[in-house]
């Protein structure tokens, strides 16, 4: 058995110690938020957060992280109103939806490092996140916006 | 038939969604249960006694933003907020049949368009049932009374009903004949024609949005499938000792598409396909290669093909024309790479069947299922999830992935979740065809357009499709192959389009726009071509193609103005034009580009849009930003090509798409027409590639005959 430590709760799995994060998470946690999109680290969808930095669960071996702090799309709450949820939605940035939680959990990171992040940190931080709706316009502009709530001290 | 509806017939390519177990529940009514009581006039709306607002949705949200066009619509007539519906998935119903293709399917950019008059109708008969219900209940006409977000109200500013409170009363009366129901008039509209926020933001910034990925019945089990390596191999033994040994695996059984791994979670399933062993018999697909076809095509480009238009005498006007091309126009495969691989989940237990699905065929995916098992299609019922992207490759010719998922769980009892890798996805065909044209164009001694003869190879699309035979057979050959040529708005007088349908092993499928976004490359193209031919610019050429067709006119001007056309540039930035008409809207892009060796860099697109009517303005924004950014991923370096039968490339990392900084600044501007209401999931994404071509030619001379640009740069 292997102890991860997943969104604040203890959380024991029967899993073979290769198996991806990714998998744990949706197939054996059912924490479905966390999408697969390529399997090799080069599409960001299942992007969740390790000890407070942006990974991509899909080549993270479970066993690697039992010691960690480990964080999902659903840590932000089922309400949508942390203050990067209130861009997304204030910008009506989603299309089809499905890289947007791995979108969201690479954007909170940048924005919890970084007060005031120019175009450039913003296309350093995103790359690694592909949306194949093109999304990415409203991305940058709700990164900005995340940002600006965020220094405002979570005020509009 | 005409040419626009053909168009919109063989168009495919946005969206749709599902129901139940896996239930997609709108955020705000987490915990909603069902009212008392509900007013049910038809098959879309509820108005519960606890005053919600249910409606059900035939259509999939693939990311189009139908979930929020069609609520709208309907919202508008029966006269209540949007933001108050609850949105549910349809399940296989023919209530929800597209009204003249009969099915229920989701595709064409033309939901909206099949869809809008209905949806009115039917928020309307609610809305003059609920208030005859508080006429009769307070003994006044009905002229006296009116309707404000979900309440009955009288014009003397007296009493006032909840709709809720009407519920029950509204539903004892009889549904009022279509003559008897007043729309309103579209001055009077609240919330039709002004930006509304997607009524799907929240659980998809919240990840509780149900994808056909996350679907959870009790007991299911995960199976991937070891795939044929090739176009047309077959299985001709195989081994699966060592990956019945993997701690979780459940079964190995051969389908119709390979061996299936079933075990107890994904990754389970991939280390046992890692250890089967499967001897395929590659044979069918051997020696064919994109180099093998193209050789072989060319040869077919020069000979006279089928006709599939032809105006004027392009005969006399090649003898005739003063200045003429000759030119061959390439555009290759291409993966549709939806975001979310293709899956499907299927349970198959007592003679019926049960099935999860992000799919934009709902009830050809039922039928097909149906068939496969050998049971009647009441026995199978559909729940339809959102999709992670469709583009078209969830509106499958065979229902694949779906009738696949079927195949697998057939008599295994429990429900089996077959998912694809990327490498299954990108490699498992039903790509946008590979094309190769043969153009030859002229002009007249004074520098006018004279005339236009494409000849195309390629294996259309339409033929391989259930809908596709009666349009077929009704005009004698499949439109799919001249869609966006035969049908271009540019006013060549002298116009003919001929075709070599291929039938080659590789197979292929609607995307994004489909043949527009083949055709609407090459008619550009040359069109650029012949405007530096004539020694004018792009736009000024254009104008003068376009010069019957105001509503082009105003599109191409609009994009034109607002791009600074003809204005002095940053050094180094050079602009290409294009227009292109696909699904009832027409488009204009003009693209702000720099070159510098091979590295293309596009600054800026401007669009304009004649979409008739913007339901949803801020919407259609987001839909040409969206399809823009997806021509573009390609026109720069999207292609799959093939070796030996075998997909070359994999995944991201072979395939690249456009990322964040790679992203221009996209301007779009919508031109309101009095034109019918048009599409407006694909026909953004037609004009960028030759618009981005043409700017490559105005900084660097060469012109881009063959994409990706790329491979043509390289």
């Amino acid at each position: 058995m292997i102890t991860l430590n997943v969104n604040g709760q203890s959380r024991q799995i029967d899993a073979d110690p290769e198996m991806p994060l990714l998998w744990a998470l949706r197939d054996l946690l059912k924490l479905t938020g966390t999408k697969y999109g390529c399997g090799v680290a080069a599409c960001g969808a299942c992007t969740v957060h390790v000890d407070g930095q942006p990974v991509r669960s899909c080549v993270t071996p479970v066993s690697s992280v039992a010691n960690a702090k480990i964080a999902t799309i659903e840590s932000l709450g089922v309400k949508g109103d942390h203050p990067v949820q209130r861009a997304w939605i204030e910008l009506d940035v989603v299309q089809c939806g499905y890289c947007q939680s791995g979108q969201i959990m690479s954007a909170v990171a940048l924005v919890e490092s970084n007060a005031n992040p120019t175009d450039a940190d913003i296309d350093a931080a995103m790359d690694g996140n592909i949306c194949r709706c093109g999304t990415y316009p409203r991305i940058r502009a709700a990164i900005k916006r995340a940002a600006e709530i965020k220094r405002n001290g979570g005020a509009a | 038939m005409s040419t626009n509806r053909r168009a919109f017939l063989i168009g495919i390519g946005v969206v749709a969604a599902g129901t139940t177990v896996g239930v997609v529940v709108a955020p705000r009514l987490l915990g909603h249960r069902k009212p008392p009581f509900d007013f049910k006039p038809n098959a879309f709306v509820r108005i519960g006694t606890d005053g919600s607002f249910t409606m059900t949705l035939g259509k999939a949200e693939m990311g189009q933003g139908i979930y929020t066009g069609m609520p709208m619509t309907l919202a508008e007539e029966l006269d209540v907020n949007p933001q108050r519906l609850t949105i549910e998935f349809a399940p296989v119903d023919p209530a929800f049949n597209h009204p003249f293709l009969k099915m229920q399917f989701t595709g064409g950019s033309m939901s909206t368009i099949s869809t809008y008059d209905q949806m009115r109708l039917m928020g309307a008969t609610a809305r003059t049932m609920l208030v005859s219900a508080a006429a009769a209940r307070w003994k006044v006409p009905v002229e006296s009374l009116a309707t404000d977000d979900g309440t009955v109200v009288e014009r003397n500013g007296g009493r006032r009903a909840t709709y809720a409170s009407l519920a029950e009363d509204a539903a004892k009366l009889p549904v009022p004949a279509k003559e008897n129901v007043k729309l309103k008039d579209r001055g009077s509209f609240k919330y039709v024609g002004k930006p509304q926020k997607r009524l799907d933001n929240v659980v998809k910034v919240t990840g509780r949005a149900v994808f056909g990925s996350d679907v959870q019945p009790p007991e299911m089990l995960k199976a991937v499938i070891a795939r044929a390596p090739s176009f047309g191999a077959k299985v001709k033994s195989f081994d699966a000792t060592r990956a019945r040994a993997v701690k979780g695996v459940v079964d190995v059984k051969q389908v119709p598409s390979g061996v299936a791994v079933i075990a107890e979670n994904t990754w389970a399933a991939l280390k046992g396909r890692e250890a089967l062993q499967v001897e395929w018999d590659e044979s069918a697909g051997q020696n064919v290669s994109t180099a093998s076809l193209r050789a072989e095509w060319r040869g077919l480009a020069a000979k006279p093909g089928t006709v599939g238009k032809d105006v004027g005498n392009v005969k006399n006007a090649l003898a005739n024309a003063a200045r003429k091309i000759d030119v061959e126009y390439e555009l290759p495969y291409l993966a549709h790479a939806c975001m979310e691989p293709m899956n499907a989940a299927a349970l198959v237990k007592d003679g019926r069947c049960t099935l999860w699905v992000g799919t934009q065929n709902q009830s050809q995916d039922l039928n097909l299922v149906a068939q496969a098992l050998g049971i009647p299609p009441a026995n199978v019922e559909l729940h339809t999830q959102f999709l992670g992207g469709g583009f078209g490759r969830r509106a499958s010719t065979h229902s694949d992935f779906t009738v696949e998922a079927a195949h697998v769980a057939n008599g295994v009892g429990r429900p089996v979740h077959v998912v694809w890798t990327r490498e299954d996805d990108m490699r498992g065909g039903f790509y946008r065809p590979y094309s190769i044209s043969r153009v030859r164009a002229g002009l007249t001694a004074d520098g006018k357009p004279l005339f236009y003869h494409q000849t195309v190879v390629g294996k259309p699309v339409l033929k391989q499709s259930p809908i596709g035979k009666p349009i077929i057979d009704k005009l004698g050959f499949d439109p799919s192959s001249f869609e966006g040529a035969a049908n271009t708005l540019y006013g060549f007088q002298n116009l003919r389009v001929e075709s070599h349908d291929t039938d080659e092993v590789v197979t292929n499928l609607w995307w994004r726009s489909v043949g527009n976004s083949i055709h609407g490359f090459v008619v550009n193209g040359v069109v650029d071509e012949l405007a530096t031919l004539a020694g004018q610019d792009g736009y000024a050429f254009r104008r003068e193609l376009l010069a019957t067709q105001p509503r082009a006119l105003a599109v191409l001007d609009a994009a034109a103005k607002n791009a600074g056309w003809g204005q002095p540039l940053p050094a180094g930035r050079h602009h290409g034009i294009a227009l292109h008409e696909s699904f009832g809207s027409i488009v204009a892009e003009v693209a702000e580009v720099s070159v510098e060796g091979r590295n293309v860099r596009v600054h800026r697109v401007t669009c304009a849009i004649d979409c008739g009517f913007a339901i949803n303005p801020d919407q259609v924004v987001a839909q040409v930003q969206s399809a823009v950014i997806y021509g573009l991923s390609a026109a720069l370096a999207g292609e799959i090509t093939i070796d030996k039968g075998r997909a070359v490339q994999g995944n991201f990392t072979d395939y690249p798409v456009l990322r964040m900084s790679e992203v221009p600044q996209i301007d779009v501007h919508i031109v309101e027409s009095d034109g019918p209401l048009g599409g407006l999931g694909e026909p953004g994404t037609p004009p960028i590639a030759p618009a981005v071509c043409a700017a490559i030619h105005a900084a660097t001379g060469q012109r881009i005959r063959r994409l990706p640009i790329a491979a043509s740069l390289a």
